[in-house]
Formats: C-alpha cells, sequence, structure tokens
C-alpha cells in the first residue's frame, strides 16, 4: 500500500445503532451513547485518550440550536478534549478528524454522527436547505427532486423503472445480513411515490447514530488486528441549482474519485450514499464500477437512512469489510444536498498485499 | 492528548493570512442576500490578498445555529457565490466559538498540505430571523437558555464578583473602553459618537447585573480569509501574519464540577496555544488580544482565564487602563464583540482583527509595533473554545 499523504490513517472500528422507525423513548444522547461505548470498547481507548473527536448532526432535524452540545455530555467531556463538529453528514467530521491526524496533532480520533427523522416530516424539512428566496418558498421536497433526478435518467436512456426496482430489490435482499438494518428481506416495489419513483426506489426515514475510530500508522495497527487504511479521501461540492447540473452524471463524485485515487487499482466492495435507487445509477457512472464490484453488499441508503449518518456508515461499512478480510480494496461515498450536489469519496485498503 | 509518543507537529507546513474582508457590519443588511452578504467579505479578501477565485483550492465555512437565518445547511447554496463549484468546502459548527473553529479548520487543511490556498468565511445574517427565538425553542428534558444568552451568563458574572470582590463598575468600563475602540473601526457596527462612561451606568438593567449598553448588538456581517503555505505567503504583495499555534477545547456543558466563571477548556487551551507558540508569560510577551466579549464583565473574567491575570485579579487590570488602547494589554482594540456581534462571523473577526494588528494594517485602531496577538473565541454554555496566536515573524520550524 503506497499513501499520498503525510500519515497513514486506517479505521480501526465501527459501531451503528438499529435504525429504526421511530424512537420516542429515546434523546439523542440516549441514541448515541451505546455506539459510542461499543466502538471505544472495540479499540480499548477511553475517550480521554483520543487525540480528537469530531461529530456530525443537523439541528434543523433536532428543532433546536446548538442541539449538539448535549450529545457531547455523552462523549464524556471531561477533563476537556480537543473537539469539533460539523453541521452535516458525519463523513465530513470524519474528513476533518482525518485532516488533524495528517497535520500530526493527533495519532487517534473518534468520529460518530446521528439524527432523528422521526419527530419531525423529513421530506418537509429538507426543503429548507434549498436556496431561500427562490426555491425554498416553493417546498419542492427531496422525494420530488429526485424524481426529476429519475426521470433525466430515464429520459436518457440510462435506466428503466423495471432496473431502479431491481436496485431496491437487491439492496434490501441484501440487508437481510446486516441486524442494523430498517428494512430487510424482499420488499414490495409498491405504488408510486412522485412518478417514476416508486416507494421501493426511496429510503426508509427513521433514527439512528454510527461512530468510527481513526488512528495513524503503528498505533492503528496495535489497535486493529486488520486496519482499513484510508488510502484516498476528497469531496467536492456542485452548484446548488438542479438547472445548473447535469443530473444524470455526478461530476463532483468523479471529481473526488480521481483525487483520492480511486482509478489507480480495482476495488471490490463500493458502498455507496445513494438515498434513490436512481441515484445508484448516477453513482456507479461517476466511479466506473463493474458488475463484479459488491454495490451496497449492506443494504445501503434504500435498506436505513438516517440523515447526518447514512454516509458516514458507508465509510464504517467498507472498513468492517477490510477489518473482516472480506475484501481488499474499498471505495465508500457519502452525499449531502439535493440530487447529490456534494460529495466525498474514500479509498480504504486492507494491509499492503 | 496522543496515544503514542510525540505528535509529529515539526512537519507542518506553516500557515500564514495574506488576505482579510469584512463587510461593514450593520443591524439589517437589507440590500443583499445571504449570498451577497458572504461573497463581498469574501472578495474583499481575496482582493487584499491580490488574488482570484481560481486561486482558491478549497472553502471552509463557519456559522451559528442555521435557525439564525431559517436555513438549513447554507453551505449548499451557497457554493455558486464562493466560488466552491468543483471543490472542496468544508462546514463547521461549534455553537458561538465557530468563528475561530472554522478558521482552524482551514489552517489544518495547508498545515497538513493538502490544500496550498484556502479561502475561510463566517457570517451570520441576523436580521432574516430573530436570534433570541433561535435560542429559545423549548426542549423537554433539558435546561431552557432562559431569555437568550444574557439570561444564562448573568448569574456566572454575578458568581465572578462574589469570588474575587470586584466592584460593580468594572462592567461598564469595559463597555465604555469597547464602544471608544469601536469608533476607530470603520467596520463596527456600533458608531456611539455621544458615547460617555455615565451613559453606559445610566442604561437600563436587563439580566442583573449587565445592563442594556453592557451587552452585543444583533448584527449582519461577514469575515473572510485567505490562508496560504510558504510559497503562498512568499508570493503576497504585503507582509503575512503567521500562524504560531491554534487550538481547540470543549468540555460538557452542565456537570456538577464546571467552573462556569473560569471553564478548565479554556485554561487548556489556551495553554495549548501558548505552548505551540513558545509563550511562557502572555501578559508580557503579547502584545493585543481580539477577545470574545459578548457581555462586558467576560473581560476580567477571560482576563484570568487565558493567563492575563492571576485569579481573582483581572478586574484591576481592567480598572488600571491596562486594557484600553493605550493601555500596555490592549484588548479588542477593534471595538470587540460588543460593537459588532454577527454571531457565527463573531469568533472569525477576533481572529482577523489579531492578525491585522501583528500585520500593522489594523488602521486608526493599531496597536502600535504589535508584534503578536491572541485571537480568542467561545461558545455554547462557555464550554467550546477555539483561539490562535498570531505573529508578525515566521514560526520557527
Amino acid at each position: 500500500m503506497r499513501t499520498r499523504y503525510a500519515r497513514e490513517v486506517a479505521v480501526v472500528a465501527f459501531a451503528q445503532s438499529d435504525h429504526q422507525r421511530r424512537t420516542d423513548e429515546l434523546s439523542e444522547v440516549e441514541m448515541v451513547m451505546p455506539v459510542l461505548h461499543q466502538v471505544l470498547a472495540a479499540t480499548g481507548l477511553k475517550a480521554g485518550e483520543i487525540g480528537f473527536t469530531c461529530s456530525g448532526s443537523s439541528d434543523y432535524l433536532a428543532g433546536r440550536a446548538f442541539s449538539f452540545t448535549m450529545t457531547l455530555d455523552g462523549v464524556g467531556a471531561w477533563p476537556p478534549i480537543s473537539e469539533s463538529h460539523v453541521e452535516t453528514d458525519g463523513a465530513w467530521a470524519l474528513y476533518e478528524a482525518w485532516v488533524k491526524i495528517q497535520t500530526g496533532e493527533a495519532d487517534t480520533a473518534l468520529v460518530y454522527s446521528y439524527g432523528k427523522s422521526s419527530p419531525g416530516s423529513v421530506r418537509d424539512v429538507l426543503t429548507r436547505q434549498l436556496d431561500p428566496y427562490y426555491l425554498a418558498p416553493l417546498w419542492p421536497d427531496s422525494v420530488a427532486l429526485a424524481a426529476l433526478q429519475a426521470q433525466a435518467l430515464i429520459d436518457a436512456g440510462e435506466t428503466d423503472e423495471q432496473a431502479l426496482a431491481a436496485i431496491g430489490a437487491r439492496s434490501r435482499t441484501a440487508a437481510g445480513s446486516n441486524p442494523h438494518a430498517q428494512l430487510s428481506g424482499p420488499v414490495p416495489q409498491g405504488g408510486y411515490q412522485v412518478r417514476p419513483l416508486r416507494t421501493g426506489d426511496c429510503p426508509p426515514i427513521g433514527d439512528g447514530a454510527a461512530a468510527v475510530v481513526l488512528a495513524a500508522g503503528d498505533t492503528a495497527r496495535r489497535l486493529c488486528e486488520r486496519p482499513a487504511w484510508i488510502t484516498g479521501i476528497d469531496h467536492r461540492i456542485e452548484a446548488h441549482g438542479l438547472g445548473l447540473r447535469d443530473l444524470t452524471d455526478s461530476l463532483s463524485t468523479r471529481t473526488a474519485a480521481e483525487h483520492a485515487g480511486l482509478f489507480d487499482a480495482p476495488v471490490d466492495t463500493a458502498e455507496l450514499h445513494a438515498p434513490f435507487s436512481s441515484q445508484e445509477v448516477v453513482l456507479r457512472k461517476a466511479l466506473g464500477l463493474g458488475d463484479a464490484v459488491a454495490v451496497n453488499p449492506s443494504g445501503g441508503a434504500l435498506a436505513a437512512n438516517p440523515m447526518m449518518a447514512a454516509g458516514l456508515i458507508r465509510i464504517g461499512e467498507a472498513a468492517a469489510r477490510i477489518h473482516r478480510g472480506e475484501s481488499r480494496r474499498a471505495v465508500a461515498h457519502a452525499t449531502s444536498g439535493p440530487c447529490l450536489q456534494q460529495n466525498l469519496v474514500a479509498v480504504l485498503e486492507g494491509d499492503p498485499s | 492528548m496522543s496515544t503514542s509518543g510525540t505528535p509529529a507537529t515539526a512537519g507542518k507546513e506553516p500557515v500564514a493570512v495574506v488576505g482579510i474582508g469584512q463587510t461593514k457590519h450593520v443591524a439589517a443588511r437589507h440590500d443583499v442576500s445571504i449570498a451577497g452578504l458572504v461573497r463581498e467579505a469574501a472578495a474583499r479578501a481575496l482582493a487584499d490578498a491580490e488574488l482570484t477565485w481560481a486561486d482558491v483550492d478549497a472553502v471552509v465555512i463557519g456559522k451559528a445555529p442555521d435557525f439564525f437565518e431559517g436555513v438549513m445547511m447554507p453551505e449548499l447554496y451557497l457554493a455558486d457565490a464562493l466560488g466552491a463549484v468543483g471543490k472542496p468546502m468544508l462546514r463547521v459548527h461549534t455553537a458561538g466559538s465557530v468563528g475561530g473553529s472554522t478558521a482552524l479548520v482551514a489552517a489544518n487543511l495547508v498545515a497538513a498540505r493538502l490544500h496550498r490556498t484556502v479561502l475561510t468565511l463566517a457570517f451570520e445574517k441576523q436580521s432574516e430571523s430573530n436570534a433570541m427565538w433561535g435560542l429559545s425553542l423549548p426542549v423537554p428534558f433539558q435546561q431552557p437558555l432562559l431569555a437568550g444568552a444574557g439570561g444564562f451568563f448573568a448569574p456566572h458574572v454575578r458568581a465572578y464578583m462574589r469570588r474575587t470582590g470586584a466592584p460593580d463598575t468594572v462592567g461598564s468600563l469595559v463597555a465604555y473602553k469597547d464602544r471608544r475602540n469601536a469608533l476607530k473601526n470603520p467596520y463596527a457596527h456600533l458608531h456611539e459618537h455621544d458615547i460617555t462612561l455615565e451613559k453606559v451606568q445610566a442604561s437600563p438593567m436587563l439580566w442583573d447585573p449587565i445592563r442594556y449598553s453592557e451587552t452585543c448588538p444583533s448584527s449582519d456581517g461577514a469575515c473572510a480569509m485567505v490562508l496560504t503555505d510558504r510559497a503562498g505567503a512568499a508570493r503576497s504583495p504585503k507582509p503575512p501574519a503567521w500562524v504560531h499555534g491554534g487550538a481547540m477545547r470543549s468540555e460538557p456543558t452542565l456537570f456538577a464540577g464546571k467552573d462556569f466563571v473560569s471553564p478548565q477548556a479554556g485554561k487548556d487551551c489556551a495553554a495549548d496555544v501558548y505552548r505551540q507558540a513558545g509563550i511562557t508569560d502572555p501578559r508580557r510577551e503579547i502584545d493585543a488580544v481580539e477577545m470574545y466579549v459578548p457581555f462586558s464583565w467576560y473581560e476580567p473574567m477571560w482576563l484570568e482565564n487565558l493567563g492575563f491575570a492571576q485569579e481573582g485579579e483581572g478586574w484591576k487590570l481592567t480598572e488600571a487602563g491596562v486594557t484600553e488602547l493605550d493601555g500596555d494589554l490592549p484588548v479588542n482594540p477593534s471595538g470587540g464583540v460588543l460593537s459588532t456581534n454577527p454571531i457565527g462571523a463573531s469568533g472569525m473577526i477576533r481572529f482577523a482583527e489579531a492578525a491585522l494588528q501583528v500585520c500593522g494594517r489594523a488602521g486608526e485602531h493599531q496597536v502600535p509595533g504589535a508584534r503578536r496577538a491572541l485571537g480568542h473565541a467561545y461558545g455554547g454554555g462557555a464550554q467550546f473554545f477555539a483561539m490562535w496566536l498570531v505573529g508578525a515573524e515566521p514560526p520557527r520550524s
């Protein structure tokens, strides 16, 4: 394994909650704490021994300002810790933590993220992330926008409704072996949510949390039998306006993949953050994934899509396959914004072969 | 703390601040959208550095809660306005310390040699919504913030006064000083030309002991900086400010052992920054401080927390005029948060003003001969801290 960065950094542990449609009886802190305990226990580290901690979440899902301050209490930040937070998916918190380790200021990092979609209407909530003056007042929801993208793909001859249905069925069948998934086993394709997307093309709405421990060099080797080395990681954003983008392609994903070195060698596994079946079509093309690659063996976001954690879970799932010896080289992808506006790509590899 | 041996900080790339841009901070910028506001600050920072949008490799943006404007994850909508399309863009949110944390995250991208030139920006357009409302949403089983931030912090000021025996005149001295300093800063929000100490002292009591004139305003504004590596600094048209140390620290909001008057996380954060910068006597070795003081009494409190005064003695520095613009440790020569508070940007303004001081480019509020300055930010229930120390000389490596 060759790294293009100053330091070798690996995912050494991953934990996630059982994703559920509702968790009325749990506060966010109560949802996150078992996951934190589990991921730390896997490494034998205590919160106070971690060099840097970074989290991802959204105040809009929590329905209050500064919502992450309470979850920090759950980390056990005493004595005080070196800590930061991104208001987006935890995959970007992992990126910030990875950068911190690259500076040499930390050897280990705890990354966690969470979201509860159940208290509100997540389709309505997500409209608030659109251009606030021209677009958000029209309340176009996330499913409607994804449907525009799906229709563009169908019109371009890149897919059809039957192929999309097969993606949903494959994902939920794969989730049968994932005890954390919210939906698993064959799920009927269902009626149209917004044409051409049917229920089976859309992600379940649910609550969940995830956590990852990163470590550098020999620390990683000490903490994990088979570390998942991050040999490349990059993220890119595109224009916000859907009319300014080719919705059938994802230039930002491809650019991030190039900078992450994805195309230097083949991968055997891909964990893609594609909340809609049609988005898997776009991402497969952008990442150049052939049929030999196992795509979303965890079931992906069509089986569980806890907002702000689903991207971090893709990195965690890809790393876990490497930890278990089921993958040699994997790609993990996370997305943010409407119709794949912002994308992160990480390449993970097992020990030098 | 690291888990194995000494971190390899020696390999870090030195980081230079080569461009700074601010908007004129005001109560309401009805003439621009959020995108227009941030672009104004970013364009000024690029012009200051004599660079173009194409020179920027990555954008790091910060702001306080999304509820303050009513836009969820506004970085998505702002990508176009900040020239970020096709580039990496990272959004940071660490409560009131976010402006400082954002600059530190951006600096790390350069320090780790991942990007050569990074644009960092923080903003708040408070007129789009209502910050008091944004902070007052009730949450079951959690302590409410009690009528916005002032209600939360007033008891801690009271505790400071009781603990140190500080006379109740100290808070008004800070406010009077900062509002006068703001008159020398063209970007400051409050320009109270007729300010007097008597007027501050006669202003209405809001949250005893905090008076109206001892509180920060609600501002619309943005602040941006261009950070670059050694090669970028060599091409800079003006002498840059160099980052000598930077750190973030967090502690829990509510727990039995918390010292709300002088939080441990603040002390630890300052100690880490001083260690990185080789500062052993901050009172003598630091020439200017841009400190996050949203309520006037936090100046004497933070003077102690940051190691500029012994415990219980901070108010004496303020009372003796040490922190005045012409004192020997000027605090908030820009007028500070008390004169300008676009919340998410307030921390970055502290960092940027510290940089202006060591570049000798702070205009009328310049501290003569300032070579090393501290930028400080805090947030939440005084549990998030971010600081950097900048100098006129490159750091020793």
